[in-house]
């Protein structure tokens, strides 16, 4: 299998979706996943060798991660296979503090020896920054723990289900949708499993084993008469489960006033695919949007996303204080803004939480990469910006004097660094409906689905488009809509919130592959929320002619 | 062991292939060091160096094929992977799209991809490299933020049909933002190369700071259509994503903006203004590349748009043989003729129009009609009567770069800009800067 090859199909499925090319690790065959080359004992063996040759060097402080990272990507278009690689990336990163600046080296060579001279280079290059240093590196304190483990709470691990039984899912997934009109479908099911184990000077050795899981689709609808062409992607989430999401369960089925189903702890993909298909196909002929100022309903799985751009990265500490300033960008949430304790972030409806132990969420981990224990706080409370996100060594510039647990690296190769946890919308708690939210809008489009997003790097100012838009008139769903985008300021935007739904309709939405950081690194988050109003926002017209 | 040489690389592989029971085998063995040094707040943040050399072999049984993969490289572990990749063949689904290996090709001749002086950068040249944006940035309240990564590395293919192919290469990767401590300028500048000689850190950060101090204070101005000067990175961007999308098969299939109303493609067909000229050439001198690609097809000098006119589309091999055409190497390197006109000689040329530095977050909108949306950043100003008049505040812009491409006015001066992936990741391209009339902002952004 060629990474280049893969890339390139998995781009033709997916639109603009491209998988992260540092995800990848190196083909193995499936049997290799289930296999596992270290105990615990030979683990920790290997990071006292990191930890002592640190020590010895000169270190103040040195962590290790003795990593082991199992993909599984099936892709398909519509009655075959297109590729099944599995991956394996195995090795070790060490991290060191000395003279008050960072150093980091990574091995594949998991021997003593050679965890020895990744320790050793990691040390050097701590020395030969640390004359530029003008900020020594300050640490929050965190207790060592001990051997402690944590594992993702799954039912079935997806890498022990037959590939023939996934194959089978996704054929059956693209035979529903050709079948209800799509002239193409493609599938994709992605699999992840994260085997790491994380020890520090500080007395920590933790073991644990991360699952996630997320199967999508692409239907493509053409009418070759017109030269027109529609899609309509997946409304699955991807998940920190395991294959038990794949097993639809009535429970987890919502229907919304659209006459679409929508999906919580389980999805059903054959029933998605067929809708989506219909969908695409109404769409050719759908009425283009007019522009102007709508009342905007917007459901969870598009929610989400808004709510990662808005609100996540914003809050992201590092950004904050210009850490991402080459990259990513700043953020217009500043420390003095938080401090104020005034700064209205949205309307009172708005209270936005983050949670790295909500169970099913891809963010969900017992201890962070740097050996912190996760837990949940507020970010934003009843509109008003109380919290931001940090690690261990930045959370002191907030005054505080304990890391949010956040830090995380995709891989053994890279350095850890501050990402996004789970970052939601709290639920309304007086009980309020979908349906009642549609009937009180005069003049509003629903959203449903993660469409096209873009926003400017302080985060002000953002673009976002959706899967299927419904035009809403006297609190009814009148039909489809083309050619929807909407653009606010992020401020504006919360403000404009008037009401959030109740519990009943909460659920997940995650981005399996959120960038970050030089080297850019992917990392994945889940968003919950339900169905919100946004009142007034400015829709635009994005049809053009070439 | 990172760098193996072409006869190294060779051993290896012949006994991998020796090793094969199955109807054929192609395998690929990859190796690449690399170092990173990283700085924001005027201080170095992070910085790292990361070692790997894997070996992945492909076998297959008529339609069923299987990779396996493994780092280590005594005969018994070749053996191994070789039995593993088998047993996985045997294991997987008919693909009908599966085609053999490629017999031994011709090359052209190697580029000079490989320069010794990048392949031996280390930690303290990094280190110097931020001190170089630090120290004048910190005397002239300004803070610096930039990302240099290196890296060498080599790749070697070969089959069970004969072929073998080999590449080594360097690269080097720089990006700064420079930003005023009021928090109202912004500048940014990146280089990349393969050879860390043209690379002047101190000079391109000079660079981002003037911008930065230049574009303190910017003024809101109405959106709407305006004559734009796009800096070469600008223009890579969206450029980067119309070649990108010249898919044979997803022309054919009636899902591009290359698919023509009634069925067919738009091959042959006249798309944009006459003076636009995209080629690839891996041996081209400023952003050379490998004269092959995966699977060891031949990469050529091609013709992707030229006149303005779509002169080909990239096929696969396995669409090129459905279709009864000939397969194209996947470009390694894009190259759009310019002009000899400079940046500042463009802005003298202008009346009224818009200074772009860069463009960020760029998304699609539609590709139907190859719409993207996404942001000015780091340095957009305002020109009036041949002058720049004052630095503007951000605009969002939704545009299509074949609408951008029909609304060409001028081309000036090519420059090399990363392809995005680093330095070993995506390739290079050489693109002119240009100027386009009626481009469209459609909103204001308060970010700086």
């Amino acid at each position: 299998m060629k990474r280049r090859d893969f890339v390139q199909l998995a781009g033709l499925g997916l639109g603009s979706f491209a998988i992260p090319f540092q995800m990848m690790g190196n083909p193995v065959s499936i049997e290799a996943l289930l296999e596992m080359p270290l105990t615990v004992t030979q683990k920790k063996q290997f990071a006292d060798a990191a930890l002592n040759t640190a020590r010895s060097g000169g270190a103040t402080y040195a962590d290790v991660r003795i990593g082991r990272y199992l993909n599984q990507f099936i892709s398909t278009r519509e009655a075959r296979v297109q590729n099944i690689t599995s991956t394996e990336s195995f090795g070790v990163g060490v991290r060191v503090i000395t003279k008050g600046t960072w150093g980091f080296a990574a091995t594949n060579d998991v021997t003593t020896d050679g965890i020895k001279k990744a320790t050793e280079r990691a040390l050097a290059i701590a020395k030969a920054n640390s004359k530029f240093q003008t900020e020594p590196v300050r640490l929050a304190p965190v207790s060592g723990y001990g051997e402690v483990s944590w594992n993702t709470p799954i039912q079935k691990n997806a890498f022990e289900i037959p590939v023939s039984e996934k194959v089978e899912l996704l054929l059956s997934a693209n035979a529903a949708a050709q079948k209800n009109g799509a002239n193409f479908a493609s599938s994709n099911l992605f699999q992840i499993n994260e085997q790491k184990y994380f020890a520090s000077t500080d007395g920590s050795y933790i073991d644990q084993d991360i699952h996630r899981i997320w199967p999508t689709f692409t239907v493509n609808v053409i009418d070759r008469a017109s030269g027109k062409f529609k899609s309509r992607e997946a409304m699955s989430a991807p998940m920190g489960m395991g294959y038990e999401y794949l097993i639809p369960k009535a429970e987890d089925k919502l229907s919304a006033p659209t006459g679409m189903i929508l999906y919580r702890n389980s999805y059903d993909m054959i029933e998605d695919a067929a809708t989506a298909a219909r969908q695409a196909k109404e769409m050719i002929s759908a009425k283009s949007v007019e522009p102007g100022k709508y009342d905007l309903v917007l459901e969870p799985n598009h929610l989400g996303l808004t709510i990662h751009e808005s609100v996540g990265h914003p809050l992201e500490l590092d950004r904050i204080l210009g850490y991402e300033a080459n990259y990513a960008g700043t953020s217009f949430a500043s420390i003095e803004k938080l401090k104020s304790g005034t700064f209205n972030y949205g309307s009172k409806q708005v209270s936005i939480f983050a949670d790295k132990t909500q169970p099913g969420s891809l963010g969900a981990v017992g201890y962070d990469d740097e050996g912190v224990k996760c837990k949940r706080w507020d970010l934003i409370k009843d509109g008003i910006l109380v919290n931001f996100q940090a690690t261990r060594d930045q959370v002191h510039m907030l005054g505080q004097n304990e890391s949010h647990g956040c830090s995380y690296s995709q891989s053994w190769s890279d350095v850890q660094f501050q990402r996004m946890p789970n970052v939601s919308l709290a639920p309304a708690k007086e009980p309020y409906s979908i349906d009642e939210m549609v009937k009180d809008v005069e003049k509003g489009i629903y959203i449903a689905g993660r469409g096209s997003y873009s926003i400017d790097q302080q985060r002000y100012n953002f673009q976002f488009g959706g899967q299927v838009f419904f035009e809403i008139k006297q609190g009814k769903i009148v039909g489809l809509l083309n050619d929807v985008a909407y653009q606010s300021n992020t401020q504006e935007f919360w403000n404009s919130c008037v009401k959030v739904c109740d519990e009943r309709d909460y659920r997940m939405f995650g981005s399996f592959f959120d960038g970050k950081g030089q080297p850019s690194q992917v990392s994945a988050v889940s968003h919950g929320s339900s169905t919100a109003r946004f009142n007034g926002v400015n829709v635009i017209n994005t049809g053009r002619t070439i | 062991m990172a760098i193996l040489s072409k006869e190294e690389a060779k051993k290896i592989l012949d006994k991998v292939i020796g090793f094969s029971k199955a109807d054929g085998v192609e395998a690929n063995l990859n190796g690449n060091d690399g170092g990173n040094i990283r700085y924001a707040r005027n201080s170095v943040s992070t910085a790292g160096e990361d070692s790997n050399v894997s070996l992945s072999v492909q076998t297959y049984f008529g339609k069923k094929s299987g990779t396996a993969t493994i780092n280590e490289f005594d005969d018994a572990s070749l053996e191994k992977v070789v039995r593993r990749a088998e047993e996985l063949a045997k294991l997987a689904p008919e693909n009908p799209e599966f085609l053999e290996p490629l017999p031994q090709q011709t090359y052209g001749a190697e580029s000079k991809t490989f320069i010794e002086s990048t392949a031996k950068i280390t930690p303290d040249y990094r280190a110097q490299a931020a001190a170089d944006s630090i120290i004048p940035a910190t005397k002239k309240d300004i803070t610096a933020a930039g990302f240099l990564e290196d890296n060498r590395g080599f790749s070697a293919l070969s089959n069970s049909k004969g072929l073998f192919a080999y590449n080594k290469s360097t690269g080097v990767d720089f990006t700064v933002t420079m930003r005023t401590n009021d928090g109202t300028g912004s500048g940014w500048v990146a280089r990349n190369f393969n050879d860390i000689s043209k690379l002047n850190t101190t000079e391109a950060s000079q660079i981002a700071m003037e911008k930065a101090l230049q574009s303190r204070n910017a003024k809101a101005i109405e959106p709407g259509k305006y004559t734009v000067i796009l800096e070469p990175n600008a223009a890579a961007d969206l450029l980067g994503l119309m070649i990108g999308g010249m898919n044979a098969r997803q022309a054919d299939e009636g899902r591009s903006y290359l698919s023509k109303k009634g069925g067919g493609t738009k091959l042959g067909e006249k798309i944009v203004d006459e003076r636009v000229n995209i080629y690839t050439d891996p041996w081209n001198e400023e952003v050379p590349v490998g004269n092959w690609a995966s699977g060891g097809m031949s990469r050529k000098k091609m013709d992707l748009i030229k006149n303005g006119t779509v002169e080909n589309l990239i096929y696969d091999r396995y669409w090129a043989s459905q279709k009864n055409a000939e397969p194209t190497a996947f470009p390694g390197n894009r190259i759009m003729e310019g002009g000899n006109a400079s940046v500042e000689d463009m802005i003298k040329d202008t009346k009224k129009g818009v200074l772009v530095t860069r463009f960020w977050y760029i998304r699609a909108v539609d590709p139907q009609t190859l719409l993207y949306t996404g942001l000015t950043r780091d340095g957009t100003f305002y020109i009036e009567n041949g002058k720049i008049k004052h630095p503007i505040k951000n605009f969002r812009f939704n545009e299509s770069p074949i609408i951008m491409l029909n609304n060409l006015e001028t081309l000036g001066k090519q420059m090399r800009v990363a392809s995005g992936g680093g330095p070993g990741g995506g390739g290079s391209s050489l693109i002119p800067a240009m100027k386009i009339r009626d481009f469209t902002f459609s909103s204001l952004s308060d970010a700086v």
